[in-house]
Formats: C-alpha cells, sequence, structure tokens
C-alpha cells in the first residue's frame, strides 16, 4: 500500500502548482536571514564611501570596482593577504605533517597514556586563545620571532594540531585493520605502506582536516594580532585598524572582507557534507 | 576497533607531543609563574602566594564578566539549540535542494570572525545599516553604542547568525543517519508528525545535540572577536564577556598576576566542560560499537 502511494503521487502532482508548505516557509526565511547581511557586505563593496553615507538604498546605484582596485593596489591592503596565506598554509602543512602520524597511533594503538594524552589534546582545542595572547607575546618575543609567519604559524597549532589528530583519527579508524595487516605480511615498511596504500584511502579525511586546519587559522584574530605588528600583519588585524581609525572607508573596509570570505566560498561546495564531521571533531 | 598495546606508538606522537607542548605548556607556566608572584618592574619578581586568586575570587569586576558570560552563553543556547533543531527538520533530505541549503547555511561559519563583526557592526547602525535603519524607520531609537539593552540584542544577534547553522548542520547529520524503516514503521501507526519527532528523531538526535551543546557551549564561552569588533565591551563594560575581559587585564593594563590567576580559573572551567565533552564522546562511540 504504502509504496503504491509513494509511486503514484509525484507523478500526479507533477502538473499542479508546487504546495506551499510550512517547512518551506521556515527554510526560505532562514536562508534569508543567512544571506541578507552577507548581501549588505557585497552591496557596500560596490559602492563609494560617498554614496554609502549620502543616502541609505537597498542596491548600489551606481556600482563601482573602485573600492576592490584599492586594495588590489595598495600595498598596505593587500600584503595583509599574503601575510595571512603565508602563516595559515605553514599552520596547516605543519599541523597535518605532525597530526598524521599521531592519529595513526591513536587509531590503531594502545600505549601509555594514550586516553590521557587524547583528553589533553581536546584541552588544548578547547582552551580560550585570550589565556593565552599574553604568554604567546612573551614567548614569541624572546625568542626573537615576534611579527614572523612562523610565530602565528605556530600559536595557531596550539588548536589546530589538536583539531587535525582529532579529525583524522575519526576518520583513520573506518579504515579497516586487515589492510594494515596484508601490507605487512606482503613486505611494506611502514613509511611505505603509509605514503602508498594508508594515505590514499583517507584522502578525503586528509582534504577535510586540511581545510578545517585553514579555516580556523583563517578566521582567528586574537593570537595573530597580538602576534604581529607590521611585517607580518594579517588582513584580519588591518581591517580592525582601519576600523578605529578616524575617516573611515566604508566601502574599502566591506571589499576586505567580501575578499576574506572567498577562499571559504570557493571550496565549501566540495566540503558541504564533511562541515558537521569537522566542527564535531570527527565524531559524527 | 580492538587495538594492539604497542607503547612504540609513542614515537608517532612523539612530533604532536613536542609541538603542542612548546606552545600550550611553555605558555601555561609562564601564567601559573605569574600568577603566584607579585613585581614592582625590571624583571624582578618575589613570591605572592595565593593572594592574586584571593584578589581575583573576590573581585566584583571579574564576578561582573563571568554572569555576563554565563547569561550570554545561557541566552545564545536557549535560542540556537531550538532554532537550529527546527531547521534540520525543515531541510530537504537530499537532492539538489539539500546542496544548496548545505552550502548556503555554511557560508557564515567560514567567515573571519572580524568581518562577522564587521557586517553587523554595519547592520545595526540607523545611517548606512538594514537592521538599524529599519528600526528607525518604525521609530524606534536606536543606538547600540549607547544603549546596553541594544548591545546585547545585537551580539546576540550576530551570534545566532553566526553559528545556529552549526547546530543545524549536527542535527541534521543525526537525522541523516535514521534508516527509512523507523519512518515507514511510525507511518503504519499512524504516528503524528510530532509523534515522530517526539518518539523517534529526538532520541536519535539525542548524541549530536549533546555535542552541540556542548560544543556551543565552549565556544560561546571564549568568544572574543566578533563583541570586540561590534562593541568593543562596551558601552561601559555591558559586554564584556570573560575573554574581552581578560585581555583588557592582561595586554591592555598589564596587570599580569590577576590576569594570570583569572586565566587559570577561566582554564579550569574549561578544562571541566572539556572532560565532559570528552566523556559523552567516548561513551558514543562505545554506543556505536566502535
Amino acid at each position: 500500500m504504502v509504496a503504491t502511494s509513494d509511486t503514484y503521487t509525484p507523478a500526479a502532482r507533477r502538473f499542479s502548482l508546487p504546495k506551499v508548505r510550512a517547512r518551506h516557509v521556515v527554510m526560505v526565511a532562514y536562508l534569508l536571514f543567512m544571506l541578507v547581511p552577507i548581501y549588505w557586505l557585497a552591496k557596500m563593496s560596490f559602492q563609494t564611501n560617498r554614496e554609502i553615507l549620502g543616502g541609505f538604498t537597498l542596491w548600489p546605484q551606481n556600482p563601482t570596482l573602485d573600492n576592490y582596485r584599492v586594495i588590489l593596489t595598495d600595498r598596505s591592503w593587500y600584503i595583509g593577504y599574503i601575510n595571512s596565506i603565508t602563516y595559515v598554509v605553514m599552520n596547516t602543512v605543519l599541523s597535518l605533517a605532525v597530526a598524521l602520524p599521531a592519529a595513526y597511533a591513536f587509531s590503531r594503538y594502545r600505549f601509555l597514556g594514550d586516553k590521557h594524552l587524547f583528553f589533553w589534546l581536546l584541552t588544548n582545542r578547547m582552551a580560550p586563545p585570550a589565556v593565552f595572547a599574553l604568554p604567546f607575546f612573551q614567548l614569541y618575543s624572546s625568542v626573537g620571532l615576534f611579527d614572523t609567519h612562523i610565530a602565528v604559524a605556530l600559536a595557531h597549532t596550539l588548536f589546530n594540531v589538536p583539531l587535525a589528530v582529532w579529525i583524522l583519527e575519526g576518520f583513520m579508524r573506518g579504515v579497516p585493520k586487515e589492510i594494515d595487516e596484508t601490507a605487512y605480511i606482503d613486505g611494506y615498511s611502514f613509511p611505505r605502506f603509509f605514503i602508498k596504500i594508508f594515505m590514499p584511502l583517507i584522502a578525503s579525511g586528509i582534504g577535510v582536516a586540511a581545510f578545517f586546519c585553514f579555516m580556523f587559522s583563517w578566521v582567528e584574530l586574537l593570537l595573530s594580532r597580538t602576534l604581529t605588528a607590521v611585517n607580518a600583519q594579517p588582513i584580519a588585524s588591518i581591517m580592525t585598524r582601519t576600523v578605529s581609525a578616524s575617516g573611515l572607508d566604508w566601502g574599502v573596509l566591506c571589499a576586505a572582507g567580501v575578499l576574506t570570505i572567498v577562499p571559504g566560498a570557493l571550496v565549501i561546495y566540495f566540503v558541504r557534507n564533511y562541515i558537521a564531521k569537522g566542527f564535531a571533531l570527527g565524531r559524527v | 576497533m580492538d587495538k594492539v598495546q604497542n607503547n612504540k606508538a609513542w614515537f608517532l606522537v612523539l612530533p604532536v607531543l613536542v609541538l603542542v607542548a612548546f606552545s600550550a605548556v611553555i605558555p601555561l607556566m609562564t601564567v601559573v609563574n605569574y600568577s603566584v608572584q607579585d613585581t614592582f618592574g625590571n624583571n624582578v619578581f618575589f613570591w605572592e602566594g595565593l593572594g592574586w586568586f584571593k584578589e581575583v575570587l573576590t573581585s566584583d569586576r571579574v564576578h561582573a564578566a563571568f554572569g555576563r558570560q554565563l547569561a550570554f552563553s545561557g541566552i545564545i543556547l536557549a535560542i540556537q539549540i531550538p532554532l537550529g533543531i527546527a531547521i534540520a527538520v525543515c531541510m530537504p533530505k537530499r537532492g539538489f535542494w539539500a546542496s544548496v541549503c548545505l552550502v548556503l547555511m555554511a557560508l557564515p561559519l567560514l567567515i573571519p570572525w572580524n568581518v562577522v563583526g564587521t557586517i553587523w557592526q554595519i547592520m545595526g547602525r540607523t545611517d548606512i545599516g538594514l537592521v538599524g535603519y529599519t528600526l528607525d524607520q518604525f521609530g524606534i531609537t536606536w543606538n547600540y553604542a549607547r544603549n546596553p539593552v541594544h548591545a546585547w540584542i545585537m551580539v546576540v544577534l550576530m551570534d545566532v547568525w553566526h553559528w545556529t547553522s552549526l547546530v543545524a548542520l549536527l542535527a541534521y547529520a543525526g537525522l541523516q543517519s535514521i534508516p527509512q524503516a523507523y519512518y515507514q514503521a511510525a507511518k503504519i501507526d499512524q504516528a503524528s508528525r510530532w509523534k515522530v519527532f517526539r518518539y523517534i528523531e529526538l532520541p536519535k538526535m539525542q548524541g549530536v545535540l549533546l555535542i552541540a551543546i556542548l560544543l556551543r557551549f565552549m565556544d560561546s564561552f571564549m568568544i572574543y572577536t566578533e563583541p570586540f569588533v561590534v562593541t568593543g565591551g562596551g558601552p561601559g563594560s555591558a559586554t564584556s564577556f570573560l575573554s574581552i575581559d581578560l585581555v583588557k587585564m592582561a595586554l591592555g593594563q598589564f596587570d599580569l598576576g590577576p590576569a594570570a590567576a583569572f586565566s587559570i580559573m577561566y582554564f579550569l572551567v574549561i578544562l571541566l566542560v572539556s572532560w565532559v565533552f570528552y566523556t559523552v564522546m567516548t561513551n558514543l562511540d562505545k554506543a556505536e560499537g566502535r
């Protein structure tokens, strides 16, 4: 009975208007709530500052790319993106490089203190950056790394290494152990097995972990701002600094904001099914 | 999966241990060091004992910040969890529109936190922002830079915008894992939509919802950037949550002793919640038989 009615209803409804249901209304309203603020940012990025302050408009009257031109040609702006990308990439590579073997160890072996260590990693992911801001500042100043990309990249490993270990462990435990054993019997050494056989098997996991390391390092402000002054200043810090300065150019600020959304927006489609998993540390 | 006992696995963990020790243990030891010492400058320190802890524990300022923090975390959990569940239930289950919803909903999660702040700072202004302007047109004198209630509404609204999707996506992942047979059984029993939700979907979502609550609690408990950009912790100190207050104390006034004692107590709270989180995670793993 159930099966027959299921087969026939869509066919019968095909030529009628789609039924408006409460859940569609809720969904559309929620998506509008999500998108309108982003639209507003994008809208203002296409306006001149005079037009923005001149009167309230729902869309740009004379769309212009001047704000983007300012950012892409003025070194004090675009250097921020270069700095951010530099330390974010360094951090992502470093985090993954150390997290891969560790995650393998956690997913395959029991060893002395493994649970304590795994828990301790979690506490670092959960630790408030505000607690670490001052000691980091002093630590990196004393070793002469203040205002370098390395300092920020190392500081962000505080939460990104635990994140990568937890996510990768979540993916690795899904790979049956028989594969490891077969490979060892076939005479593979551990490094060769790990790179040739194991890493391709968890390629999607590595991708997801890389994406989340990239993202969390990209969106962080407090530590990257505390640890940099001029040479390694990230875009986020440059944006907040212009806010506090007088004579603020809203159009340029919005254009800078839109450009920071681009990296996430570009890859979001590929990771859409893993977003919950990544935020929940590979446990959903 | 039954794991093999092998202490050589330590060699695989060693790089992580060294790196995290450098970026977590050394700074924490500095904090502990400061929390029990006092200085008159010139790097001359002397033993202070638990004086700073007593001072922080009895400080009105810290109490107020802690109260505001709990209120904020409570409010956003009370809004985001039910709203997130509702959105997850309303989302299309599969196909093209499911992908569209996933992508659009995830967008706010991936925006740098300071840009989130900028967006809402603009939205709330009465001259150039949509929310502020609309309220102004309705004759409400809206000023989130002066009025503490307005500042709170802005910060809460911003957080709801920023993070509700995470709850929804987690709940959605929980819903996706419910076998179709459950729904068919409910249909045969002619269960109402509410009963399907109450007795099938909600129990099945329990695990992910627990994760969602803990994650949202932890992240809201250390929120810094977004309110810092929107309100700067003001007006007065109306939206100075724990992290903002701590940074003011440590990097603004350079009160090393109290700031360090504050940090340690802050960290202990986090440690406690992390432990709950860890227990929940491992129990979930056991329940799934992994």
